[in-house]
């Protein structure tokens, strides 16, 4: 499954979680520019734990909590817009979570 | 859009003008979610939303019950000597259960997510206090013409 011909709603986050993949993650990734290094691993495998967990997409803040990286360095590692940015490339529905 | 169709970034002008602790949260929370969508955002604080930044009442909001028609109290009760402090301390444990931050942290991770807050020149000087006394979030002190014109093709909310 590659971003061409995988299915995603009208605001770019994937349809069904079951079609993610780490590629798809890269493919994702590379599109908006990003360079994914072990830091963005981090970041991007909570937010979809917590997701699978509570089956509600987590805004930044639980994210940062739980992988323990700063608001400010997720800023970094996503930069223009990190919450819509980590729960695109993570394969998981816009966030839910006002924080 | 503009007229050669590039994609004009947007941006947020949020304007706090009230210091209590139940009209602090909407200004900091719209600010929040602007630069978690990647939009910019900018703060400006005035008469009495300086408190929401200022480094004595930053810890001490409380809510306003009296004259507030949603207070969960009759207008009588709430106006008592501690009832405003009690109910506050009340929706501070309500709010901790769901995670959301007390104003100071609030204030810290906008700061974090680069977000800009100002200060507002004619208040702090109509409280009689300066830029020292404001917690080390506030970039700067502003004009409210100043303020106006970095908000150039903002949205503007006033709260």
């Amino acid at each position: 499954m590659s971003l061409e011909t995988v299915q995603t709603d009208a605001e770019g986050y994937l349809a069904n979680r079951d079609d993610w993949s780490e590629e798809l993650a890269q493919e994702y990734a590379t599109q908006m520019g990003i360079e994914l290094t072990d830091e963005h691993w981090k970041v991007i495998n909570t937010a979809r734990a917590i997701e699978a967990e509570s089956n509600s997409s987590p805004g930044l803040r639980k994210i940062s909590k739980r992988s323990e990286t700063p608001i400010k360095a997720i800023y970094q590692l996503f930069p223009d817009g990190p919450a819509k940015l980590v729960a695109k490339i993570a394969g998981i529905p816009k966030p839910k979570s006002c924080l | 859009m503009t007229d050669s169709g590039t994609e004009k970034k947007r941006s947020l002008s949020v304007i706090c003008s009230k210091g209590s602790f139940d009209m602090a949260y909407p200004g900091l929370i719209l600010a929040n979610a602007a630069r978690m969508a990647g939009v910019d955002a900018r703060l400006f604080f005035t008469f009495w939303g300086l408190d929401i930044v200022n480094e004595k009442k930053i810890d001490h909001l409380h809510l306003n019950l009296v004259g507030n028609p949603s207070a969960p109290i009759p207008a009588m009760i709430a106006g008592l000597p501690g009832v405003e402090a009690i109910a506050t301390a009340q929706m501070r444990k309500e709010m901790d259960r769901l995670e959301i931050p007390p104003i100071r942290e609030f204030v810290e991770m906008l700061d974090d997510a680069g977000a800009d807050l100002y200060g507002c020149q004619m208040a702090l000087d109509m409280f009689k206090l300066t830029k020292d006394d404001l917690v080390p979030q506030v970039k700067e002190v502003l004009t409210a013409m100043d303020f106006m014109d970095m908000s150039e093709g903002a949205q503007i909310i006033f709260i």
